[in-house]
């Protein structure tokens, strides 16, 4: 109340506010954008330039492992011939080897379907959490949430203790008598599967739950007074009203899976192909630093697309919420 | 209200709960178990945390983890706030797009891609890999998402308290610290908490950015994980989300009294 009636009161336009301090203000002003924007520039724009430009460099026996590098002391000329040193031979090399072109392909296949899987299991729980009584919505938001803040290689490595062939899933379904051989799960894709929809759910439920609990129920109470099934109801209200929920979920979901090491790492064993892995062992078990920028560089243009249409989703979300 | 609360929503949130806080539950139960192998219950036993605190590198390592996230999250914080106040007040200037860009972006990007790259700038401008490089990398990737958290309480906050503020002559800097960082303290702080536990969980990029005598514990967690599940982790685990557990329920206590206290104010004030 108070608020209103200040904000009324006549006020000066912010090119009228008194001589003092303007070019001060200004200066701060400035600072919030310059700083971070800085930071981001070196930290974060420039690292990406310098994977591509080791991308395009040869393997060397040196320190560091690649060659050429950067000499500015050598001056322009000498930078010139660096540059002529450029090739893309790792590129070709990339594309030349089925296993490399098999962990791209394999990688998106692993994504996109635990990404349906996690929609799957996430939409049932977000809808029960946006049509759950007002008073209890806090808590169940927190519930979500929570499992979130705790570590991620811990969650993962919960689950090599559940599903290893020893492990507790195995003891519990022979000692129901369900099975009596145990299901080997650990170490193949299902694992895989199994670990990413489980650390990524989160991502995926509280989108949804903010795009269902802004819909307004009395349409769907409206199409089944005038005899529309309650399936076609939720196809046809529902869900196109829950869109922008499934696609930012999904995209969350998609894009780091995709590049995930942790995961198929420790619970997908040695015979299954991510591009997440590929790159870390070509880094850390060969010391390929070239070949590990070129994967990095391929992996970044694949995720592009689905990164900008996130980009999109989000500054949406900003302008609805103005 | 309850009547559209059908029993399916209830059987789904149910289940949903229960995939999500199983294995947590179990990790924690088997840390108490007296065998070595940790899928068999042996009978309860503390002795895995005494075998915990006598392991010294795994120590080193949480000493080291504790520092790099309670620096990489203050940074990260006022950096974060600062992003999320240029995205948010200034609707308009040079690049704005590019930087939005680099906002969001980091959020989703594959974390190897991230920790290769800092690597190699690392390597580039000749900084020696260890404690620092650590640091600034956590402060990198985690003032994104102070910023998108800051930046969500920052869009329904009532401007005319700041433009009123300002039209009495207070200077933009005093502005914000009497008027607008109160208000949303709340985002700030569970920015910074989102901040250190994005620190203290991270994996792989630690991995890329540190060097030898800065090894997170994370790092150290996972060498071991990789040799064989053990009830030592299993400890250590249970330590870590008990900290983080006591954190966010303290935070949201905090947080729930403080809206408790500001609405009582506002009736107050309304009334008077």
């Amino acid at each position: 109340m108070a608020e209103t009636t200040l904000a009324t009161a006549p006020s000066a336009s912010p090119a009228a506010v008194p001589q003092q301090g303007t070019w001060l203000a200004a200066l701060t002003g400035r600072l919030v954008i310059i700083i971070p924007y800085a930071w981001l520039l070196i930290l974060f724009l420039v690292p990406f330039l310098i994977v591509f430009k080791i991308s395009l460099s040869q393997t060397a026996i040196a320190m560091p492992p690649y060659s050429p590098t950067f000499d500015l002391s050598a001056g322009i000329t000498g930078l010139w011939e660096s540059f002529r040193e450029f090739s893309f031979d790792n590129y070709l090399w990339l594309t030349d080897d089925p296993l490399y072109v098999n962990a791209y392909v394999s990688s998106v296949v692993i994504a996109a379907i635990s990404t349906f899987f996690a929609l799957l299991i996430g939409f049932p729980i977000a809808y029960g959490m946006a049509r759950a009584p007002a008073t209890v919505r806090p808590l169940l938001l927190m519930l979500v949430i929570l499992p979130f803040w705790t570590s991620f290689l811990i969650r993962v490595y919960a689950w090599i203790g559940i599903l290893k062939p020893e492990g507790l899933l195995n003891q519990f379904l022979i000692w129901t008598g369900i099975i009596d051989q145990p299901l080997i799960i650990l170490n193949t894709h299902t694992a895989i599967f199994i670990g990413i929809v489980y650390s990524y759910l989160p991502f995926m439920v509280l989108p949804l739950y903010s795009a269902l609990e802004k819909m307004d129920y009395s349409l769907i109470e409206a199409a089944q007074d005038l005899g529309c099934p309650p399936i076609s109801a939720f196809w046809k209200i529902t869900f196109p009203l829950a869109m922008p929920g499934i696609v930012a979920g999904c995209l969350l979901v998609f894009i780091p899976a995709t590049g995930e090491f942790v995961i198929p790492d420790l619970l997908g064993g040695s015979q299954t192909l991510m591009i997440g892995k590929t790159l870390w062992n070509e880094f850390f078990s060969n010391r390929d630093w070239p070949v590990s920028s070129a994967v990095a560089v391929i992996l970044l243009l694949m995720l592009v697309v689905p990164m900008m249409f996130f980009q999109q989703a989000q500054a949406k979300a900003q302008e609805q919420g103005r | 209200m309850n009547a559209t609360w059908s029993r399916f929503n209830i059987v789904s949130i149910v289940l949903g709960f229960a995939f999500l806080y199983l294995p947590i539950v179990l990790l924690i139960i088997f840390s108490f178990n007296e065998s070595k192998l940790v899928t068999v219950w042996a009978g309860f036993s503390t002795k895995w945390y005494g075998e915990l605190f006598r392991n010294q590198s795994l120590m080193d390592a949480a000493w080291v983890t504790a520092r790099v996230g309670v620096l990489s999250a203050t940074f990260a914080t006022i950096l974060g706030t600062m992003a999320a106040l240029a995205l948010t007040r200034y609707t308009r200037f040079r690049g704005r797009v590019l930087f939005s860009g680099m906002v969001f972006a980091p959020l989703v990007m594959p974390e190897v891609i991230t920790g290769l790259s800092l690597l190699l700038l690392f390597v580039a401008i000749g900084l020696d890999r260890g404690f620092l490089t650590v640091t600034l990398a956590h402060i990198t990737f985690s003032m994104c998402f102070v910023a998108v958290v800051v930046q969500s309480r920052l869009m329904t906050f009532d401007r005319s308290l700041e433009e009123a503020a300002m039209d009495l002559g207070a200077t933009p800097v005093k502005t914000f610290f009497q008027i607008t960082l109160p208000v949303i303290l709340p985002a700030v702080i569970s920015g910074w908490m989102l901040a250190f536990t994005l620190s203290l969980d991270d994996l792989v990029i630690a991995s890329f950015t540190s060097g030898p005598g800065a090894t997170t514990l994370p790092m150290k967690i996972y060498s071991q994980v990789r040799l064989g599940v053990t009830p030592e982790i299993n400890a250590a685990c249970t330590i870590l989300i008990g900290i983080v557990a006591t954190g966010v329920i303290i935070a949201s206590l905090v947080n729930k009294r403080r809206e408790v206290q500001r609405l009582r104010d506002e009736q107050a004030a309304n009334r008077g």
